[in-house]
């Protein structure tokens, strides 16, 4: 049983919310783009018919513009995937980098929103635990969440670990770390979160950095 | 008519002002706030088509400023959020003259820049 599950599911269906609300806009501009250059063959086709000359090369641009918004479109519908999977079991072993990456990808329509450039440092060799992934996921989305608005523009860094009884995540360069409040660690749902994945949070205002420890195993 | 199109889908914004421009409309196109309050200094525009959302400052701050600067201006919002509540109340709640979702239909657009541009 999850601990405190209340807490967890309104904060997770927000969390859910939010995502797949961000995940659906990204997918409309995709589908604006690709319906404006459908839109623009169309027009110089009907130009061409009255006599006007057609570039070739034009409508060869057109088409590979086209090409890389499907592209484009298939790899946020494969994070949304991911995304939604990540609910599928209450604990099974994770890489903590792919994580990551799904993670700033999420993550990145906000913090342009915030003029913050989120970067995954990736380990050289894999770094697993056994956890839940979504509620991972929840509770590392409202640690970036409020290291992107206390470190404000710039360049916010993710990077995953080994540790002896497991693995460490980090969230670096989180200027003005200083004077984040100190209910920050331990306000609900983050609180709630820890405990589920028996994780612990803190804070290195020295270094400008927040870590999460984690469990090998969570079970 | 002279009108600027602004989204920071930079592929859109120039995409959708060709097609204006096909149309007979003096379309120009901006990929941010910044960008666009640049080209306001230096030109006159009768009418703005602003993505809602966009990073830094949004397209209804954008709006107050490009207002500050031309009070005539007329405005037609783009949102990719489709919810009916956004199609019927939106225009109203940020004070545009229209208020669309995308994917955009361009004949659409055109009427409504024309029917704004007549208000």
């Amino acid at each position: 049983m999850i601990p405190d599950a209340g807490v967890i599911g309104q904060s997770g269906l927000q969390f859910f919310g939010k995502m797949c609300a961000s995940i659906s806009h990204d997918i409309k501009n995709v589908l604006a783009v690709i319906n404006e250059n459908a839109g623009l063959l169309e027009d110089l086709c009907a130009m061409a018919e009255k006599g006007r000359s057609m570039d070739p090369s034009r409508l060869k641009r057109l088409a590979g513009d086209i090409q890389e918004q499907i592209r484009r479109g298939d790899r946020i519908v494969t994070g949304m995937n991911r995304f939604a999977h990540s609910a599928d079991e209450a604990s099974t072993d994770v890489d903590l980098s792919e994580l990551l990456d799904l993670l700033a990808a999420l993550a990145l329509r906000f913090a342009a929103a915030r003029g913050v450039r989120v970067q995954v440092n990736r380990p050289p060799a894999a770094v697993r635990v056994t956890t839940a992934p979504f509620l991972l996921l929840n509770l590392m989305w409202l640690c970036l969440e409020g290291a992107m608005a206390t470190a404000g523009p710039g360049t916010v860094e993710l990077a995953a670990e080994n540790a002896a009884d497991g693995a460490c995540l980090r969230l670096c360069r989180i200027e003005g770390l200083k004077e984040a409040p100190a209910a920050f660690l331990s306000a609900e749902p983050k609180g709630a979160l820890c405990l589920a994945l028996k994780a612990q949070l803190s804070l290195d205002p020295e270094k400008n950095e927040m870590a999460l420890r984690l469990p090998k195993n969570r079970v | 008519m002279k009108i600027l199109l602004v989204d920071d889908e930079e592929e859109l914004a120039s995409t959708l002002a060709e097609r204006l421009r096909i149309r007979g409309i003096d379309a120009h196109w901006a990929i941010s706030a910044e960008q666009a309050m640049q080209r306001l200094e230096a030109e006159t525009f009768d009418l703005a088509v602003l993505d809602v959302k966009m990073p830094k400052v949004d397209g209804l701050k954008l709006k107050q400023q490009m207002q500050a600067k031309n009070p005539a201006m007329r405005f037609i919002f783009v949102t990719g959020h489709g919810s009916s509540r956004d199609f019927e109340t939106g225009a109203s709640e940020v004070g545009a003259d229209y208020y669309l979702v995308k994917p955009l239909n361009i004949e659409v657009l055109v009427a409504k820049i024309k029917e704004a541009l007549q208000r």
